[in-house]
C-alpha cells in the first residue's frame, strides 16, 4: 500500500447516531479502501436496513428475503423469539446473501460505527468471497437465487391451493427430512441457471396440459414385459445407481409420486445444493470477512475517518467476535469459525511481509513474497475449509491455539492423546483438524444401492459407517419413514462397517398412506 | 449502491408459518396450555404467556451421525498438560471433552419454549366451549361502523384517487374530442422533415395541420378534473351483540373468604368467555344477605355483611335492574349465582317461582355454582344432605330450563367445571337435552 496518506478534515461520523447519508458516506470510503487497496472483486451492494422482527423473520427462513411456507420456519422463529426476549440470545448484526445485487441486512439498531463494520464485513468481506470462491461459482447461481426463490414460492403456494396445505406439508416435511443428502457431490459439467429452471417447469406444464388426452388412460398396457434375467446391471445403469442424491433419486424414480411432488423435491434439491458451499467455507467465508473488515476499519482510522472513540468500540466488538475460550472453558462450544479464520488470514499476511525461517521452510511459495493481498485473494478463490486447513495451517497457530488432537476408540477404556502442538504433532494435526472440515467426512455416507423392480420394489440403502461411527437411531427411523411414504413401497437401510463390509444394524420402514396418490398400476 | 429501507414492510411475514406451526402442534400447545392455566392464577389467566412443549412432537429428523461409538477424532485448543501418547479418562456422558459435538447442529434436544400471544392463549384456553344461545343482535348507536366499497365518487381525499378508473375516463375523452396522440404529432413533424424543400405547398398544408392539431393537443388536456374519480366507501352500522352478566352471590355470615374467592374465580372465566364473544360486556354486580343490593365490585368481593340468608332478594334485585337498563330484547343476559346453599326455608318456593317465571325466560344462561369448604370430609356413614338451593333448582333443572349447576370445593375444579358447563354440545347430546 503505497498510498500516501492524507488525513481526512473530519470523521465520518461522530456517536452512535447514523441516518442513511451516513450509511452512503461509510459505504463509499470502504469502497474506496475495499477496491484500491486490498483489491476485492464485489457483486453491486444492496444494503437493507432492517428491525427486529424483520432479522428474526430471516433468521428463521435460513437468511432468505422471501421463502415458502412450512410450518418449520415458524417453528425456529418462534424459538428465536423466546430466546431473544428472554435476553438469552443477541440477534446478528446483519445477514448477508449471496445474490446479485449482494443484498445486505444491517439492524436498525446498530451504532454508526457497527453499521461500518458490518458494511465492511458483510458487504465487502463475504460479497467479495461469494463472487470470487470456485465453490460458490460452481454450485451457486447468484444472478437467479432471488427469482427462483420467488418461483419456488409462487409454485409452492398454487400447490397448497390445488393440493391441499396438508398434502403440500406431508411432502415438504419428508423432503426436508433428506435435505442433508441432496446434493450432487460431483456434478456433471454444466452452469447452474435458475431462471431456465423456472421456464423449464413452466414449460413442462404448459406441454402436459396441451398434450392431455383422456383416451390414454383407457389404452390397455403392455401385456406382459420382457424379463431379461442379466437385468441386474443394466437396471442399476439405468436407474443411475449407486446414487448418494437421495432425493434426486426420488425425484426422478420414484413410481408413484405426482408431477408436481416430483417438482416440489426438485425445489427443495435446489435450494439445498444452494447452501452446499457455505457449510464447506465456513472458516474461510468469516475468515475473509472478517480479515477484511478489519483491515478496512484499521485503514479508515488512520486516513483520520474514524474517531479513537469509534475504533475503541469497533475493536471491542471485533475482539469478541475472534475470542476463542480454551476447551477446558465453560464457554468452549468447538473451535470458533471467525477466529480460526481470522488468525489464518493474518498469519498468512505475516508470513508474507515478515516470515520467520519457519516459515520460509513450510511456505516457500509465499514467505516473504510481500504481496499479501494478492496471495490472499488467490487463497479466497481456490480454496475451501478443508484445503485451506491442510495448507495454510501454520506451526505458529498450532502452538498459538494450543491445539491438540484426541482420539476417543470406543472399543478402549481410554482416550488417547494423539498428537499436540509439537515437531511431531503440526502436519498430523494440521491433517485431522482439515478432515474435519471435509463435508464427505462429516456427513453420512448414505447410497441408494438397489432397488427390487421385478419383485415388491423394495428399496435398498446403505450407510457405510465411517469409523464404525452408526446413524442416530431415532432419527434414522423417522427419516427412513419419510423415504417410504416417498417410495411408496418398503425401504430397507443396511448400516455397513467399510473395514469388514459387516452389516452393523439394519432398519426397515414400510409407508404410511398420505403422500403418495398414484395408485399401482 | 442501493439502501432500502425496509423497517416500514408490514410486519407479520411470519404469521402464515406460525400459523402453520401452531396447527401442527396443536394437541401438544394445548395440553401446554391446560397445565398451565392450573399453576397461573385464573386473574391473569387471558395473559398470553410461555408454554413449554416437549421437544420430539416438532423434531425434524434428518440423517446424522451418532454422538458416541465409533472411533472419534477432537481436535481441541488451549493444550497445557497433555504430551502425545497420554491417556485421558472419558468425561461421564461420553461426550470426550468436546462440549456439543453430539449435536452438530446446536440443535438441543430441551424442552421447546414458546410464547403465545392473549389471543392465541384464550383461544386454546377456550376452545370448545360454546355460548348458549348467541342469538340477539342490536344496532347500537355507535361503537362499530364498518366501510364498505360504494363505487366512485367525483370528489374525495388524494389518498382514495382510483387511478384506473381516473385514466379510462381520461382516455376516452381524449378519443372521444379527437386530442392528437404524440405519434401522430411526431409523424407530421417527420413528414415536414422529410419533404422536398422546394415543395412549398404542401409544406404550408402539413404545417398547417401540425399546428391545428398542437393547438387542439394544447385545449385538450391529458386529464382533465373532469376525469377523476375517488373510490368511494359507505359507512354500514355493525350489529353488535351485546351481553350482560349478572353476578349473583350470598355474603352472608357462612360464605368464607376461601367460597368467595372460588365464586370470583368462576366469574372472571365467565367474563373472559363472554369477552371473547361479544364486543360489549357489562357487568352487574348483585349480594345478598336477607336483603339485596347492586354494588361494584370492590364491596362485592371485599366487604363483609351480616345478616340471613334469602336468595330471592336477590332475583328481585337482578329483576328490577333488567327492567331498568337491561332489556332482554336487546341483550344478552348471563347469570352466576354463588351460594354455599343455605336459604331461609320459607323463601325456597318464592325463589323457584321467580326463576322459573321471571329470571330463566329473560336469561341466555344460567349457572348456579355451589361452593364448599375446601377440605370438607365426613365422618363415615354421614351421608350430606344437599342443600336447600340445591333441592329447590333440581326441580326447576328437571323440567329442563335453560340452566345449569356444579359444587366446587377446590380452586383446581373451577376449569374443569367452567369447562364442563360451557362445552359443545355434540349432535346426539344436544338432541337428548
Amino acid at each position: 500500500m503505497s498510498t500516501t496518506l492524507i488525513r481526512a478534515e473530519r470523521p465520518l461520523f461522530e456517536g452512535a447516531d447514523w441516518e442513511f447519508g451516513t450509511i452512503q458516506r461509510c459505504h463509499d470510503e470502504i469502497e474506496k479502501v475495499a477496491l484500491q487497496d486490498m483489491g476485492l472483486n464485489v457483486y453491486t451492494n444492496q444494503i437493507e436496513v432492517i428491525g427486529t422482527e424483520q432479522m428474526l423473520d430471516a433468521y428463521s427462513s435460513i437468511g432468505m428475503p422471501l421463502f415458502y411456507k412450512h410450518w418449520s420456519f415458524g417453528k425456529h422463529f418462534s424459538r428465536h423469539e423466546a430466546m431473544y426476549r428472554a435476553g438469552m440470545q443477541g440477534l446478528a448484526y446483519e445477514i448477508v446473501i449471496n445474490s446479485n445485487p449482494c443484498i445486505s441486512y444491517i439492524m436498525e439498531e446498530n451504532t454508526a460505527t457497527m453499521q461500518t463494520l458490518v458494511i465492511a464485513h458483510a458487504a465487502f468481506g463475504h460479497n467479495h468471497f461469494f463472487k470470487n470462491n470456485y465453490l460458490f461459482q460452481q454450485w451457486t447461481d447468484a444472478n437467479g437465487i432471488l427469482d427462483y426463490l420467488e418461483f419456488a414460492k409462487d409454485y409452492i403456494t398454487s400447490c397448497e391451493e390445488r393440493y391441499g396445505e396438508v398434502a403440500v406439508e406431508r411432502l415438504l416435511d419428508a423432503a426436508h427430512a433428506l435435505m442433508s443428502h441432496a446434493v450432487h457431490k460431483y456434478p456433471r459439467k454444466r452452469a447452474t441457471d435458475l431462471r431456465t429452471e423456472e421456464k423449464r417447469e413452466r414449460e413442462r406444464r404448459e406441454h402436459d396440459e396441451k398434450v392431455f388426452n383422456d383416451l390414454w388412460r383407457t389404452v390397455p398396457g403392455k401385456e406382459n414385459i420382457r424379463h431379461d434375467p442379466t437385468a441386474a446391471e443394466q437396471r442399476k445403469a439405468l436407474l443411475e445407481l449407486p446414487q448418494e442424491n437421495i432425493l434426486y433419486f426420488m425425484e426422478k424414480s420414484a413410481p408413484r409420486l405426482a408431477p408436481w411432488q416430483r417438482e416440489i423435491l426438485r425445489i427443495v434439491r435446489i435450494i439445498a445444493q444452494y447452501f452446499y458451499p457455505q457449510s464447506q467455507t465456513k472458516v474461510m467465508n468469516e475468515g475473509c470477512a472478517t480479515y477484511t473488515h478489519y483491515t478496512i476499519m484499521n485503514r479508515l482510522h488512520e486516513k483520520g475517518l474514524l474517531t479513537d472513540g469509534a475504533m475503541v468500540e469497533f475493536l471491542s466488538s471485533h475482539t469478541n467476535v475472534v475470542f476463542q475460550p480454551e476447551f477446558d472453558d465453560r464457554r468452549y462450544s468447538g473451535l470458533n469459525p471467525y477466529a480460526l479464520g481470522f488468525a489464518m488470514m493474518q498469519d498468512i499476511e505475516r508470513i508474507c511481509t515478515l516470515p520467520t525461517a519457519e516459515d520460509r521452510q513450510w511456505f516457500p511459495h509465499i514467505a516473504g513474497c510481500n504481496d499479501h493481498m494478492n496471495v490472499l485473494r488467490d487463497v479466497w478463490a481456490n480454496y475451501r475449509d478443508e484445503s485451506f486447513i491442510l495448507q495454510y495451517l501454520s506451526p505458529r497457530l498450532v502452538r498459538h491455539f494450543g491445539l491438540f488432537h484426541i482420539v476417543d476408540d470406543a472399543s478402549e477404556p481410554n482416550m488417547r492423546v494423539e498428537a499436540i502442538h509439537d515437531e511431531r504433532g503440526y502436519r498430523k494435526i494440521k491433517q485431522a483438524l482439515a478432515k474435519q472440515y471435509d463435508v464427505s467426512w462429516n456427513a453420512a455416507d448414505i447410497q441408494v444401492v438397489d432397488v427390487n423392480l421385478a419383485g415388491d420394489r423394495r428399496l435398498i440403502l446403505h450407510h457405510r459407517a465411517l469409523n464404525r461411527v452408526l446413524l442416530e437411531e431415532k432419527d434414522a427411523r423417522m427419516v427412513l419413514q419419510h423415504l417410504a411414504d416417498l417410495w411408496g413401497y418398503d425401504v430397507l437401510m443396511k448400516e455397513i462397517d467399510p473395514g469388514t463390509e459387516a452389516v452393523m444394524k439394519e432398519h426397515a420402514a414400510s409407508p404410511r398412506p398420505g403422500i403418495v396418490t398414484i395408485e399401482p398400476k | 449502491m442501493h439502501i432500502v429501507d425496509r423497517r416500514l414492510n408490514p410486519s407479520g411475514k411470519n404469521l402464515a408459518n406460525r400459523q402453520r406451526f401452531m396447527r401442527r402442534a396443536k394437541s401438544q400447545i394445548r395440553k401446554a396450555v391446560h397445565e398451565s392455566a392450573g399453576s397461573r392464577s385464573i386473574k391473569d389467566a387471558d395473559e398470553g404467556g410461555e408454554v413449554v412443549l416437549p421437544a420430539q412432537g416438532v423434531h425434524e429428523p434428518s440423517f446424522r451421525r451418532s454422538g458416541s461409538g465409533g472411533i472419534r477424532d477432537h481436535l481441541l485448543p488451549g493444550n497445557k498438560e497433555y504430551i502425545a501418547g497420554d491417556t485421558i479418562q472419558r468425561p461421564p456422558g461420553g461426550e470426550g471433552g468436546s462440549g456439543s459435538e453430539g449435536s452438530p447442529d446446536g440443535e438441543g434436544e430441551d424442552d421447546f419454549r414458546f410464547a403465545l400471544s392473549r389471543e392465541e392463549f384464550v383461544d386454546l384456553f377456550l376452545e370448545d366451549l360454546e355460548l348458549p344461545d348467541l342469538a340477539k343482535r342490536r344496532v347500537v348507536n355507535a361503537e362499530a361502523l364498518v366501510y364498505h366499497r360504494a363505487g366512485y365518487s367525483v370528489s374525495g381525499s388524494p389518498a382514495n384517487l382510483a387511478l384506473n378508473r381516473t385514466v379510462r375516463n381520461s382516455l376516452s375523452r381524449r378519443i372521444a374530442l379527437h386530442r392528437p396522440k404524440p405519434e401522430e404529432l411526431q409523424a407530421l413533424r417527420d413528414a415536414i422533415e422529410a419533404l422536398n424543400p422546394d415543395d412549398d405547398v404542401k409544406r404550408r398544408a402539413l404545417e398547417e395541420e401540425l399546428a391545428r392539431k398542437q393547438r387542439r393537443t394544447g385545449v385538450i388536456p391529458y386529464i382533465d378534473p373532469l376525469d377523476v374519480r375517488y373510490r368511494r366507501f359507505e359507512s354500514h352500522p355493525k350489529p353488535v351483540a351485546q351481553a350482560v352478566m349478572f353476578c349473583l352471590m350470598d355474603v352472608s355470615g357462612s360464605m368464607t373468604e376461601h367460597m368467595k374467592d372460588l365464586a370470583k374465580r368462576f366469574y372472571v372465566l365467565l367474563y373472559i368467555f363472554l369477552k371473547r364473544r361479544y364486543k360489549n360486556v357489562e357487568v352487574v354486580f348483585i349480594r345478598h344477605t336477607h336483603q339485596a343490593s347492586e354494588v361494584d365490585e370492590e364491596t362485592f368481593f371485599n366487604s363483609p355483611e351480616t345478616g340471613g340468608t334469602v336468595v330471592s332478594t336477590a332475583l328481585e334485585e337482578m329483576q328490577r335492574v333488567i327492567d331498568e337498563r337491561y332489556s332482554p330484547d336487546s341483550w344478552n343476559i348471563y347469570a352466576a349465582q354463588a351460594s354455599d346453599g343455605d336459604n331461609t326455608a320459607s323463601d325456597n318456593d318464592k325463589t323457584a317461582a321467580l326463576l322459573t317465571q321471571v329470571i330463566l325466560p329473560a336469561c341466555q344462561y344460567y349457572a348456579y355454582l355451589e361452593v364448599g369448604r375446601d377440605s370438607e370430609h365426613f365422618p363415615p356413614g354421614f351421608i350430606r344432605r344437599d342443600s336447600d338451593l340445591w333441592q329447590t333448582y333440581s326441580t326447576i333443572i328437571k323440567n329442563g330450563a335453560p340452566m345449569a349447576m356444579r359444587k366446587v370445593g377446590h380452586r383446581r375444579d373451577i376449569y374443569p367445571v367452567f369447562r364442563e358447563l360451557f362445552a359443545k354440545k355434540t349432535g346426539a347430546e344436544a338432541a337428548a337435552e
